[in-house]
């Protein structure tokens, strides 16, 4: 008993990794066989590229990757010299008001981007943004996500160093650039990491904000290819699907460690 | 000296200055905006918007589809974050300790990688009805197939089984780290003081991961609000509404009906009980959960 307890929690724990594998399985099956062949699950069924050269010509999904890339670069590169020049002054300047500008920031822990669409489209039209990847990007460009995650590893540093380099007389941002931001980098990289992830993905404010397939990035191209009303065939939506979410799930795949280590990190907290 | 302490706090300021401009104006300006939006009629060419107070929540108050959304949310909610919460602890326990670890973490860590759009667009197949994976598969077991998205009774039990799938391995990774951080003498003690498995698990692991999932509940529920991409492909909130959720419901008055006003009220009410779970978690994180 004591030993048949173990493997049936270990037989258990890959039954549930297939489940939860299966769906992107049935995905792939259905990728790369011939469309009339798909709901027959035959295992002699010849396989085919066929569906991705179809996608591929019917939608523009080159233009889309870029999309999404020019996105996801744009909000990083934001994000992280504003995250860290924050997150520097949270962590090591007493200024007046420091505690209440704070408590400020963290309110975005909450209340995400996502649930005020309807006053920052608004904003956006006022300002002229509406169908540009800024517009896209500029509502997630101060995270405080990544403000408290650096603050967080700015403030474990010892502050030895920090005098030490004011010393040798380097400037305040001398400091933060050749102390604080090397010491700091798995943080740096884990938050780029798991903002990466989370706007590639990313649907609802780009989906709202953009409206010409120039500027459109992935997940929303998608969807409007997806559509059931536009009466694509399930192979079709199959292999865009795995399209899109292959940049992503080959870098995962790649950099698994270095990903899941990030996730580890920044759930930390 | 106290020159010194200028300098200090103007860099101080200037370093937040930038992060904290572009919050103020994507956060808390629209915050602002909404609730004054909020007390405001809907314009039209005859009768420009103007002052009408409390109308537009009075308004959703008494109109039957507000409260279904809301009460979907809330079965949203209740059927989704429990049972990913208890997956998600099981799964960090069996990859934390099994051999074959790396590819058992990578299947279940997986769906999360993907966009919820395309999680959606797979299972979709599942779901339709005749060609649809579900109705083959009962099919072959000579039952009769069904509608299950366009059907109300069961629309939301389809659309709880993807967010599960979706979530899980997220989560897991909450618990992975927590599991990391703690010592194996712990094990060790408890094992030498002839503590079974089990006992282990509610007396030692259970408490000392409160803290964790408390972060996970609260992360967990403020999902089940936010996350309205796959009604977009699945259902569309129907049948009739049968699967709307709360910031889809905004969206289709701000987007479809273009009532700006009534979606301001709605969002009132979203931020309203996100205020609501952030000041629980900060009073319970206070309180009860505080181990270490």
């Amino acid at each position: 008993m004591k030993a048949a307890l173990p493997a049936l929690e270990s037989a258990a724990a890959w039954l549930l990794a297939l489940l939860w594998l299966s769906p992107l399985l049935f995905a792939l099956w259905a990728a790369f066989h011939p469309a009339a062949l798909v709901a027959s699950f035959r295992l002699d069924a010849p396989l085919t590229l066929e569906n991705f050269v179809q996608a591929w010509s019917m939608a523009p999904f080159a233009r889309y990757i870029f999309n999404t890339f020019v996105l996801v670069t744009t909000i990083l590169a934001a994000q992280m010299v504003l995250c860290t020049l924050a997150a520097f002054g949270f962590a090591r300047y007493a200024f007046p008001g420091r505690d209440t500008l704070f408590l400020l920031v963290l309110v975005q822990l909450m209340i995400v981007p996502e649930v005020l669409i309807v006053e920052n489209y608004h904003t956006m039209a006022q300002l002229g943004l509406v169908d540009t990847v800024l517009g896209m990007g500029l509502p997630y460009m101060a995270s405080a996500f990544g403000i408290f995650l650096l603050r967080q590893s700015f403030k474990s540093l010892p502050k030895e160093l920090d005098d030490a380099a004011r010393i040798e007389g380097c400037s305040d941002l001398g400091v933060l650039w050749r102390v604080y931001v090397p010491l700091a980098k798995p943080t740096l990289t884990a938050f780029g990491l798991v903002s990466v992830s989370h706007h590639w993905n990313n649907f609802l404010w780009p989906l709202i904000v953009t409206n010409s397939e120039s500027v459109r990035p992935l997940t929303v191209g998608l969807a409007i290819f997806g559509a059931p009303e536009s009466g694509v065939s399930w192979p079709l939506i199959s292999a865009a699907t795995l399209m899109s979410a292959l940049p992503l799930l080959a870098a995962f795949l790649l950099f698994q460690r270095q990903f899941v280590q990030s996730f580890l990190q920044a759930g930390i907290k | 000296m106290s020159k010194r302490v200028t300098k200090q706090a103007l860099t101080g300021w200037l370093l937040v200055l930038p992060a904290v401009t572009v919050l103020a104006a994507f956060t808390h300006f629209p915050i602002v905006r909404t609730m004054v939006e909020s007390l405001y009629s809907k314009g039209n060419p005859v009768r420009p918007s103007h002052f009408i107070g409390l109308d537009n929540y009075a308004n959703f108050a008494a109109d039957p589809v507000f409260w279904k959304v809301l009460g979907n949310n809330a079965i949203f909610a209740l059927g989704t974050v429990p049972v990913s919460m208890a997956l998600a602890l099981v799964m960090a326990l069996w990859v934390q300790s099994r051999s074959g670890k790396a590819v058992l973490r990578l299947a279940y860590f997986l769906p999360t990688m993907l966009p919820m759009i395309a999680a959606a667009n797979i299972w979709l197949f599942f779901y339709t009805p005749d060609i649809g994976l579900l109705d083959q598969l009962l099919g072959t077991f000579g039952l009769p197939g069904r509608n299950w998205l366009g059907d109300p009774a069961t629309v939301m039990p389809c659309l709880m089984a993807m967010t599960i799938w979706k979530e899980a391995g997220f989560f897991m990774i909450f618990y992975l780290a927590a599991l990391q951080g703690m010592s194996p003498e712990l094990r060790e003690a408890a094992l030498l003081e002839g503590c079974g498995r089990f006992t282990y698990f509610r007396r030692v692991l259970f408490p000392l991961l409160m803290p964790t999932s408390l972060f996970v509940l609260v992360n967990a529920v403020l999902n089940a609000f936010k996350l309205v991409d796959h009604l977009f492909i699945l259902t569309k909130g129907g049948p009739s509404n049968a699967s709307n959720l709360l910031l889809y419901y905004i969206y289709e008055h701000a987007f479809a009906f273009y009532d700006l006003p009534a979606a301001a009220a709605l969002t009132v009410v979203l931020l309203l009980g996100l205020a609501i779970l952030a000041i629980s978690q900060f009073v319970f994180l206070d309180k009860r959960v505080h181990y270490r």
